[in-house]
């Protein structure tokens, strides 16, 4: 086991490897979309409160699940960097930022947009709302702070230590619609309760989740391939691949 | 199918302003995301290629002077 991660951890494995995953990837992902956006806007009935408008909540869930999931991702290839010193876990730290940063963009967008006709108003300054746009600077600040720092091994210690920092937001945004009075309501899915909703409606919900993880995944591999290429461009192996293309 | 009709599908009953941008933005963000690494990728492959090409043709000058 220790042995295959690190091999997986050198970088030209890793790409020799995920090239073989990504067409899967994507194929799995573009088909689970389809079908999943086909199923929320065609079959699911509307809600008898919010009528059509509850049909925003099967790209909105997904979104904040995976804006906060892909922090924890980012947090974890952080500490595996500053642990081991692994330079594909600082590559995917580099990776994982802006991904991370637009889909936490669509988990707000698409809230503001369902707040509209639902609580009459596109924003408030709630709990839950403003500790996602919290989650949305701390990515942006990600971005920001590796173009900063010129030296590569800087940049990345640096961007590791943000990220580990920033993970404390995450209990915030979970909790805060217990914590605090709220205008959000809680969550709605949960890995150990059987959903409150009936099944025509969470099934396609848990159907687009799974889509926006194969979507996150196939769309982090791709940034990875790029971020593996950037940073071992002087090595042989890439130049190979290079000439080969 | 909930809908009737075409025009049904594209009001959703007064919310299709909402419904209709919100999937917009997703659709757009969905596809910029799996699509721009792609340009990188081709962008970087030229540029690295157009490099050795150079170098070839610099290291073929050294040898013939």
């Amino acid at each position: 086991m220790l042995k295959w991660f690190h091999r997986l951890g050198s970088p030209k494995t890793f790409f020799e490897l995920s090239s073989k995953w990504h067409p899967w990837l994507l194929g799995l992902s573009l088909l689970s979309l389809v079908s999943g956006v086909a199923w929320a806007l065609l079959f699911v009935p509307p809600d008898y409160q919010q009528g059509n408008s509850v049909r925003i909540m099967y790209i909105h869930v997904p979104a904040a699940i995976l804006a906060q999931s892909g922090y924890m991702m980012m947090a974890g290839a952080a500490a595996v960097f500053l642990i081991w010193r692994m330079k594909l876990a600082d590559m995917a730290v580099a990776a994982i930022a802006p991904l991370g940063a637009s889909i936490t963009f669509l988990a707000l967008v698409t809230g503001a947009i369902w707040g509209k006709p639902t609580w009459g108003t596109w924003w408030v300054w709630d709990a839950r709302l403003t500790s996602t746009l919290v989650l949305f600077f701390l990515y942006v600040g990600m971005i920001a702070l590796r173009s900063a720092l010129d030296r590569q091994a800087t940049a990345g210690r640096a961007c590791a230590i943000l990220a580990l920092v920033g993970v404390v937001n995450l209990p915030i945004i979970k909790y805060s619609v217990e914590w605090w009075f709220t205008l959000h309501q809680p969550a709605s899915f949960s890995l150990t309760e059987k959903p409150a909703m009936p099944a025509e409606m969470w099934m396609p919900l848990l159907l687009m989740v799974i889509a926006y993880y194969l979507f996150f995944f196939t769309a982090l591999l791709s940034r990875l391939r790029n971020e593996i290429l950037d940073r071992e461009r002087d090595t042989d192996w890439v130049r190979k691949w290079v000439a080969a293309q | 199918m909930k809908f009737d009709s075409l025009a049904a599908f594209i009001a959703m009953d007064g919310h299709g302003t909402y419904v209709w941008l919100a999937y917009g933005i997703t659709f757009l963000a969905i596809v910029l995301n799996l699509w721009l690494p792609g340009l990188t990728r081709r962008s970087f492959v030229q540029s690295e290629q157009r490099l050795a090409q150079r170098k070839a043709v610099a290291e073929n000058q050294g040898e013939n002077t």
